[in-house]
């Protein structure tokens, strides 16, 4: 209970320190600047200890040894001594031996990367694009599909049918900035919302209703 | 002319001042249920609730607090839901940051509806690896998860033995403020054919739509807006619905600023023309 309100206090605080900002730069809003950076710092190297190295590494190590598995123990080595390889970035002399890695976890992220997109998002969009042309939905996706992609169409100048074609392609594009930037009004909005319910309900009025004792 | 001016002029401090005052009135009314519900809210809705009792629902948290005031109601939400269906759930995360408002939200709903943990719902937490994890699934859930956050072996919970991938969880709800759902839909959805469905916060929606259009997920929320409609089907309006009156009124607000910031700017720029 009393942790729960110091909490909710010093989140209060920290919340209206960074929100000062909007009047102008202030130590206020400075400090909580600095703590927000550091906390987040330390929390990455905890975060990183506690569900990569620890778990994925140093346990799987004594759990395969304890389990007499020393073919898995030991292929962990691979995987540590590529984490090691990474940190060389630091020392400049050896800093090219940090690309093999980097190029092994490359690897791995564009081979996965590529089926998921080709199987997951390229042909099922195409396959729902190419409906037939019977609604007024699908005539309207032809277009903006054709249009859109010409106007991207860099090879001839953008004049003549190209150029009309290229401009319909505009007024789509712009429509589909315009709904991204609805919807992102939305989120920071609700941002807000969230930030100053937290202000309203959860500190001022959780703090008269605590003294109010009820 | 002169007040056009002096309006699209005015410091921006004081519109700050007028759009928090804007939010924070609404807060102060009692939340009234949406009155309409979009087509991909109540697909979200019908993929869970025509689910049979018992059925195993995968709810993954991947957002942060950063993303909360959006995420968090869905999530309770659809806690509320899976409960009140008496589905079994299994909370994970693809952002371990995420895992505590994981708790949060059990912790408001599972006593709700009197379920316990182990029994009709359990946290197998986060592991790194992204699309991989969600691979490794396919092929045995244990391979990952072997145990749950509490360190305790997943087997010892009844309904998680017959859990091993895929064929084995009716639907996997994916909360997200960014890319993650994007893979579960790719690496997931794609490849094993488990629907899915997805809740974001507004930045994403527009890049989550082609998804539900295509049918390659079962149902879409989108920002605060379909947390709300969601409160709303499962008959609870919540903190969504309540900060749904503070949106619409700071929404006026911001297409009347719009107004009447391009109103003063052209006729400033008129009778800058004239002279």
């Amino acid at each position: 209970m009393v942790m729960n309100f110091i909490g909710t206090w010093v989140a209060a605080g920290l919340t209206i320190a960074i929100l000062s900002f909007l009047y102008k730069d202030n130590p206020l809003y400075r400090l909580a600047e600095h703590i927000y950076v550091g906390i987040s710092a330390g929390y990455a190297v905890i975060y990183v200890w506690s569900f990569d190295v620890y778990p994925m590494l140093v346990k799987k190590f004594q759990e395969h040894m304890a389990a007499r598995n020393h073919a898995e123990a030991w292929i962990l080595v691979v995987p540590a001594l590529l984490g090691l390889m990474m940190l060389l970035r630091w020392i400049p002399k050896l800093a090219w031996i940090s690309r093999w890695p980097m190029s092994f976890t490359i690897g791995i992220g564009a081979g996965l990367g590529l089926i998921a997109t080709v199987q997951g998002y390229l042909l099922p969009q195409v396959s729902d694009t190419l409906a037939p042309l019977l609604t007024a939905n699908a005539i309207v996706m032809y277009v903006g599909v054709i249009s859109t992609l010409l106007y991207f169409y860099f090879s001839k100048e953008h004049t003549g049918a190209l150029g009309v074609v290229s401009r319909v392609g505009t007024i789509f594009i712009m429509v589909a900035f315009g709904a991204n930037f609805g919807y992102t009004v939305m989120a920071r909005v609700s941002l807000l919302i969230g930030r100053l319910d937290f202000l309203v309900n959860d500190w001022l009025l959780g703090t008269i209703r605590l003294i109010a004792g009820r | 002319m002169k007040f056009w001016e002096r309006v699209s002029g005015v410091d921006r401090r004081i519109l700050y001042a007028v759009l928090a005052l804007a939010v924070v009135l609404p807060l102060f009314f009692r939340p009234r249920p949406s009155a309409r519900v979009s087509a991909p809210v109540r697909d979200a809705y019908n993929a869970i609730d025509t689910l049979a009792p018992g059925s195993v629902v995968v709810i993954s948290i991947d957002y942060d607090p950063s993303s909360a005031p959006e995420l968090q109601p869905m999530m309770l939400a659809l806690l509320r839901h899976c409960f009140s269906r008496n589905l079994k759930v299994i909370i994970t995360a693809q952002l371990a940051l995420g895992l505590p408002l994981g708790d949060a939200a059990l912790g408001i709903a599972a006593p709700e509806h009197g379920k316990s943990y182990g029994t009709d719902y359990v946290n197998i937490g986060y592991r790194p690896g992204g699309g991989a994890v969600m691979l490794g699934i396919g092929r045995e859930l244990r391979g990952y998860f072997s145990t749950d956050t509490r360190d305790v072996p997943v087997d010892s919970f009844e309904f998680m033995r017959r859990v091993h991938n895929y064929r084995d969880i009716a639907v996997v709800v994916s909360l997200a403020h960014g890319a993650v759902a994007d893979w579960w839909v790719q690496y997931v959805g794609a490849r094993f054919n488990e629907p899915i469905v997805v809740g974001c916060t507004g930045v994403n929606v527009s890049s989550m739509f082609p998804y539900y259009k295509a049918g390659q997920i079962a149902g879409l929320l989108a920002g605060m807006q379909g947390a709300a409609e969601y409160e709303s089907l499962v008959g609870r309006p919540d903190k969504a619905t309540k900060g749904m009156l503070a949106q619409s009124v700071a929404h006026a607000l911001i297409i009347a600023l719009l107004v009447v910031g391009n109103v003063g700017f052209l006729l400033s720029r008129r009778r800058k023309a004239k002279a």
